[in-house]
């Protein structure tokens, strides 16, 4: 293979994206290596099994993906405000619609939200760790490396370029011969095996890791979404994982699962696909409502209102989020009587929703509602999310879909659901738990910029996109007719302001660092979960006594009778798992075999794959049994933090 | 309070006035601007559906505004704040009801309309449907008018007030074909074949297009329909029959090498050699443009744009 073959050749842009890696990735080395930061990196981040620590390093690469397919998105909308201007031709607008999908769904939305999960969940069940901290670092390289396996593309290779939903028979080898396809299948294979991981870590984390008393009805909701969402992960991502298996086969050895030769079946695809894929969206939404529930009434300083309607509603919609794929390929022709089903069981899914919204907004009736920077976003959440459901009931009648599939009215739709439900839950999720993670707040005036520009960009961004759709623009055209032109500059418009409010939401992370007051107590926001009872910073070992739970706003409760979680008289050594390199070498091994299979170098992709086999035998025989860390120095860790 | 329902009227009115602005602008739109049966069948489902949503909009909104209005801590607040306010049985049980009523009254008219798309529409029953098979591939349409004996390739004639019955299959990638003024779209499959009953009601020249992203060419896929009495087709099927070329086998598998190519017009119909919708056809293409689906166009905008001006169309 030639080099000029290997690297993407030909495109200013492109080429512009290599200086820009080159410049960064010397910096970081520069930096690590002029501060002596290389060791410090190796011990508290590459090798932590922290569950605090990796869900900072979820959180990060999160917003760092969320820049990436951000900037695809203006760039697309650059494209469609001034088509006549070429700033990227056809191929090109291929693939950055397909990265931007790709990226925000697997390596933006879904690890942002497991990051806080991460962070959190343990926490707020009184926990120390997840069951398995070993795999959950595991969890979190294999993210890692995927994500950066898919990122590496636009330079390597050639980014892939059939859509994020890779229909075949365009995404097989006859109609997408080049190496970007492999990119898609092998980086979401191997960030797959995180997500299963992390879903069975925390199913099982939530079952056997709760403080005493607390029974499953008296979870905090966060822990009870993330419950729910780890059960549709587990049942949905091995679907994924086999239909990805099969085009990668399919691609690379010449297999007929998906191809138009030796009658394959190529719609195929679309049904394993979307039988993942609609659990999927329950997967990053489900979450952000559970984060909504928690700031919502922590800011309204009130009861959630119908806790256990709020969470017979979660279980009931991931339920259905199993029944409802066909609503995706309504247009296939798959019948009447199977459309009529599956458009019931869509609208059906309004119905639990709906229930959640008008519980949202009793929480806030008779409440006291303190307009902070986390709230806000949640507010923002109620009507932006309710047009979002609305128009999704639209689309799910399917005699009307068959005019607003593949249309902006779809784009604009499911850009609602998913900006306004699992965007907006992730910034309230971050500024909420922010001073958790890092002992300071972010700041509020910066804050409220960053939302503002945000949420209005949002709204002028999207709602255009529904009248566009009606006036028959379809999804993915990279040039307009002239009856077109006028929303979709002021779309532009909007998309930028949501970029500008992006930025300075970042900022305010290097402002609030440096500016910010430290947090005296553990306790930022009068919180009403356990989470709030630990110290800030949290210890290594989250809680020096288990605390006993009595109700689901256990800490509210706790506060109102007086009591701490700290009871010195009860403290006892605490067993922790000791930091480990593997997890980190064993995704770097992984990663080095799917980029070999990327290229079909087969025997360097098998040299990988034995290492990874070797990397689990090592992991077999590893005996390592963690380390206690004594009660003396506890007490003087608590003491200090509660200024005892 | 007095001062606060004055303002209150004035957002009223003026929200009406926007939403009568809104809607009169919403008419242009094409898919609530039908021309035939079946596009108007789906707008009235629309329309109805947004009725439902508006009121929901109406209503959270509503509730909204006066929560976070109302219920705001700030000093001299005088709204009552009960914290242990945990539920309320019958509350929620209202609000469950209502949601599944709308959901029913969506899906009774939902499902009715499901079913009759399927069908050729009523009005044109006494004369049977005009079949068209409308073959899609990478990036082109193919009409082939099997009772006519005449094939036409990204344009398309219609006669009004008939039903036409597309039969719809690709040569290669999955494809859509979609008249947004004549109805809703379905998928273009190949190895099988799905119906399309649309029907045009005013004469007139109206967008069709490929919706489903099909690679590098799929914006450019697009086509006019010329929708025309039955006398002005009739003469146009027999001035094409007359005047087009034959389509030949070679000239056909040409054609379908991925690319975009011009309106052209012939006298008899690929259907005689193979037809993409059965399992003997759907690899047709590719057996024969493998190494032309792994080329680039390196497309862009100005190039190949707006298919088939009339002055054009009928032969090479």
């Amino acid at each position: 293979m030639q080099l000029d073959e290997f690297f993407v050749t030909g495109e200013p842009l492109i080429y512009a994206g290599m200086v820009a890696i080159t410049l960064v990735t010397g910096a970081i080395i520069f930096l690590l290596t002029y501060f002596k930061k290389w060791k410090w990196l190796w011990r508290e981040w590459l090798t932590t099994v922290d569950h605090k620590k990796i869900g900072i390093m979820y959180i990060l690469s999160a917003l760092a993906m969320l820049f990436r397919a951000g900037t695809d998105a203006l760039m697309m909308r650059t494209q469609l405000a001034f088509p006549d201007m070429n700033f990227l031709n056809a191929q090109h607008y291929n693939e950055i619609f397909t990265t931007h999908g790709t990226i925000m769904i697997f390596f933006m939305a879904m690890p942002f939200l497991i990051g806080l999960m991460n962070i959190v969940v343990p926490l707020q069940i009184g926990a120390r760790d997840f069951a398995f901290p070993y795999v959950n670092a595991l969890s979190f390289w294999s993210f890692f490396f995927g994500a950066m396996l898919f990122n590496v593309s636009f330079v390597i290779g050639g980014a892939p370029d059939a859509g994020w939903t890779s229909y075949t028979p365009l995404a097989g080898d006859v109609m997408s011969p080049d190496p970007g396809q492999n990119f898609y299948l092998l980086a979401l294979q191997l960030s797959g095996i995180g997500t299963l991981a992390t879903g069975i870590n925390l199913m099982v984390t939530i079952l056997k890791m709760r403080a005493p008393g607390m029974t499953m009805f008296k979870m905090p909701i966060f822990t009870w979404s993330t419950f729910i969402t780890s059960f549709i992960i587990v049942f949905a991502f091995p679907i994924l994982t086999v239909a990805l298996a099969l085009m990668t086969i399919d691609r690379i050895f010449g297999s007929h699962f998906f191809t138009l030769a030796g009658e394959g079946l190529p719609m195929m695809w679309a049904n394993l696909f979307w039988m993942w894929g609609h659990p999927e969206v329950y997967i990053v939404i489900l979450p952000a409502f559970g984060i909504f529930s928690e700031v919502i009434a922590t800011f309204a300083k009130k009861q959630l209102f119908g806790y256990t309607v709020m969470v017979w509603s979660i279980i009931i919609i991931a339920g259905l989020s199993f029944l409802v794929w066909v609503h995706h390929f309504f247009t296939m022709g798959a019948g009447a009587f199977v459309n009529s089903i599956f458009s019931v069981t869509t609208m059906a899914i309004a119905v639990p929703t709906g229930v959640k919204i008008f519980n949202w907004l009793a929480t806030l009736y008779k409440s006291r509602i303190r307009t902070t920077t986390a709230m806000m976003w949640a507010l923002a959440f109620i009507p932006s999310f309710t047009i979002g459901g609305i128009t999704g009931v639209m689309l799910g009648m399917a005699a009307a879909d068959y005019q607003f599939h593949n249309s902006y009215f779809l784009i604009a739709h499911f850009h609602y659901v998913l900006i306004a439900g699992t965007v907006f839950g992730c910034f309230a999720g971050l500024v909420y738990w922010y001073p958790k993670m890092f002992g300071h707040k972010l700041n509020e005036r910066i804050g409220k910029w960053s939302f503002w520009l945000f949420v209005i960009g949002f709204h002028i961004t999207f709602l255009p996109q529904y009248f566009l759709g009606l006036d028959g623009m379809p999804r993915r055209v990279f040039h307009i007719v002239p009856e077109w032109l006028p929303l979709n500059p002021i779309s532009t418009v909007g998309a930028f302001s949501m970029g500008l409010g992006f930025a300075v939401f970042v900022y305010n992370i290097y402002y609030s660092y440096r500016h910010s007051e430290r947090e005296q107590t553990g306790d930022s926001w009068d919180g009403r979960t356990l989470e709030w009872a630990t110290p800030t910073p949290v210890p290594e070992y989250n809680f020096a006594v288990v605390p006993h739970v009595t109700s689901h706003d256990a800490y509210w409760n706790m506060k109102q009778k007086g009591e701490t979680v700290y009871d010195e008289s009860k403290v006892e050594p605490i067993h922790m798992p000791n930091s480990t390199g593997q997890p980190f070498i064993m995704s770097a091994i992984m990663f080095f075999a799917c980029f070999a299979l990327v290229f079909e170098w087969i025997w360097l992709a098998v040299a990988g794959l034995i290492g990874t086999i070797v990397m689990m035998i090592i992991r077999s025989f590893d005996y390592n049994k963690g380390h206690h860390i004594d009660a003396d120095e506890i007490k003087r860790t608590e003491r200090s933090a509660r200024g005892l | 309070m007095r001062h606060r329902l004055k303002h209150l009227n004035k957002w009223v009115a003026f929200m009406l006035i926007g939403l009568t602005l809104l809607l009169s602008g919403c008419s242009e739109l094409t898919v609530l601007d039908p021309k035939g049966p079946v596009a108007e069948s789906q707008r009235d489902l629309i329309l109805y559906a947004l009725i439902f949503m508006l009121g929901i909009v109406v209503v959270v909104f509503t509730l909204f505004t006066i929560m976070v209005v109302k219920y705001r801590d700030k000093p001299n607040r005088k709204a009552e704040y009960k914290p242990d306010l945990h539920g309320n049985r019958k509350l929620e049980t209202i609000w469950t009801i209502i949601p599944v009523m709308i959901v029913t009254a969506l899906s009774i008219p939902t499902i009715s309309t499901i079913f009759d798309l399927e069908k050729p529409p009523e009005p044109s029953a006494e004369q049977g449907p005009l079949v068209i098979h409308a073959t899609a591939a990478d990036w082109k349409w193919f009409f082939s008018y099997p009772e006519q004996g005449i094939e036409t390739v990204n344009y398309l004639h219609i006669p009004t007030d008939r039903a036409i019955e597309f039969r719809l299959s690709s040569a290669d990638s999955m494809q859509a074909l979609w008249i947004p003024a004549l109805g809703g779209q379905k998928y273009n499959m190949a190895g099988m074949h799905t119906t399309l009953y649309l029907q045009a009601d005013e004469p007139g020249v109206y967008q069709g297009r490929n919706s489903n992203f099909n690679g590098e060419g799929f914006a450019e896929q697009t086509f006019k329909v010329h929708a025309e009495n039955s006398s002005d087709f009739q003469d146009w099927v027999e001035s094409t029959q007359n005047t087009a070329p034959e389509l030949t086998q070679d000239q056909y598998d040409a054609l379908l090498e991925p690319g975009i190519v011009d309106t052209m017009a012939f006298s008899s119909t690929h259907l005689e050699w193979v037809d993409h919708g059965t399992k003997e056809g759907m690899d047709y293409s590719i057996e024969r443009h493998r190494a032309e689906f792994a080329e680039q166009l390196h497309l862009e905008n100005g190039e190949n744009h707006e298919h088939g001006p009339s002055e054009k169309e009928g032969g090479q």
